[in-house]
């Protein structure tokens, strides 16, 4: 390096905090820029996915406007988007976190009937291994649709497990971790259910 | 030093290569090259971050002191991942929806880094902009081969998911070679990453080899 004379620290003080402050101003200024159209795609997202897991034929209003925040058994606050065919309940969704991934906690999206049966179930958010558990992703593998039809009873809840567990579901090859994480998610949420159906039913 | 844009170029690709030679970038080489459609996705993520960095620390290469340039560095390549992300993600959802993963990922990787230090440090914009897109394309190239022979034999498909990463246009890429099931699983595991990478670079000096040139050793090659 060319550097000629040794210079004061300050000097260097000043240049990287000049620098920490230029690229600081610019990330906010991104993150101002970002943060509308990032939330419009969240929201169009979840409109997607409540397509998926709600069909169209069984409700004549909109899921998303039509939701309603209760306070569950487990004293967390829940959104629930509900379908509605001439006013009465014909479906619910809900958002349900799945612990146990490999990378962190998966959201899922699932849809019930009244009768506690899955209308549809998709993966909203995950971090898991590319290639490997990623096929939660309907996009990549059909495996979360065969949820579709499933109640608590069928299979019996010792049978809500991944095969290596003695459960009846597949796991992936290579991947056990994270489709454990999912039925066990799932599982959970049908059990969330059952224990709040009234309140998720209530009409309006 | 030579600036010669040929040169830089060569060096990009196949001479100087980012993992096959200079064995850098590892961690993002072994996590994201299961299949060959990711090792595609993550190189070119990686190659607009590092054009972009090697740019922006070339701009600023007279006015950043010797003893605090590393923390420098580190912040530009930080906050043109930052960029990228919060980016694709408002502007280009679909695409983020699969690369969103690799995006971070690219913070750990040291050959940005090493390239802001070794080349954009000392020479003008454009060579720079030029040896960060070629660097990245290199690292582009070297990871789709890792990622497309651990997916051959690992799961015996190659350019698997290649269609959601590119469009529906490129649904002909996709192609099951060998039937389901009969993959050698270990491969597409993280030692299969090392195993690949590893006779990547033998079969890299073979060519070479073959082709009479001098051998550079992996470190040994001064910039």
């Amino acid at each position: 390096m060319s550097a000629a004379a040794i210079k004061p620290t300050w000097v260097h003080a000043f240049i990287l905090g000049a620098f920490c402050t230029g690229f600081g101003v610019l990330l906010a200024a991104t993150d101002i820029v970002t943060q509308e159209p990032i939330k419009e795609r969240a929201l169009e997202d979840k409109m997607n996915s409540l397509g998926l897991v709600i069909p169209k034929s069984i409700h004549d209003n909109n899921p998303v406007t039509d939701a309603v925040t209760f306070t569950g058994t487990d004293g967390k606050a829940q959104t629930v988007y509900r379908a509605m065919m001439a006013g009465k309940v014909t479906g619910v969704a809900y958002e349900v976190i799945a612990h146990g991934g490999y990378a962190g906690p998966i959201r899922l999206m699932l849809g019930v009937d009244p009768d506690g049966k899955i209308l549809g179930v998709r993966v909203i958010a995950h971090k898991e291994t590319p290639g490997l558990g990623d096929k939660i992703d309907a996009a990549k593998n059909e495996w979360i649709t065969r949820f579709t039809g499933l109640f608590l009873g069928n299979p019996p809840a010792e049978k809500w497990k991944v095969k290596k567990d003695g459960g009846q579901f597949d796991q992936f090859s290579g991947a056990t971790i994270t489709p454990r994480a999912v039925v066990g998610g799932i599982r959970h949420g049908l059990e969330y259910f059952a224990a709040n159906k009234a309140s998720m039913m209530e009409g309006r | 030093m030579s600036t010669s844009y040929g040169r830089i170029v060569k060096d990009g690709l196949w001479d100087n290569n980012g993992v096959l030679c200079m064995l850098l970038g590892m961690c993002p080489t072994m996590a994201m090259t299961g299949t060959a459609t990711n090792g595609f996705g993550m190189g070119i993520a990686t190659a607009v971050v590092m054009a972009a960095s090697n740019m922006m620390v070339a701009m600023f290469r007279n006015y950043v002191t010797h003893e605090v340039r590393i923390p420098v560095y580190i912040l530009i390549v930080a906050a043109n991942v930052t960029f990228v992300d919060l980016g694709m993600n408002a502007w280009m959802h679909e695409l983020y929806k699969v690369l969103g993963l690799f995006i971070p990922l690219i913070v750990s990787n040291c050959l940005p880094l090493a390239r802001l230090e070794a080349f954009a440090a000392k020479e003008p914009v454009l060579p720079s902009l030029v040896d960060g897109t070629f660097m990245g394309l290199g690292f582009t190239l070297a990871l789709t081969a890792i990622g497309a022979v651990r997916e051959l034999i690992g799961q015996g498909t190659l350019f698997a998911d290649a269609s959601l990463l590119l469009g529906p246009a490129f649904k002909f890429l996709e192609m099951r070679v060998m039937p389901e099931d009969m993959g050698i699983l270990v491969l597409i595991l993280p030692p299969g990453g090392f195993l690949v990478a590893g006779l990547m670079v033998v079969a890299k000096r073979m060519v070479d080899l073959a082709m009479g040139k001098e051998i550079k050793m992996a470190g040994a090659h001064s910039v």
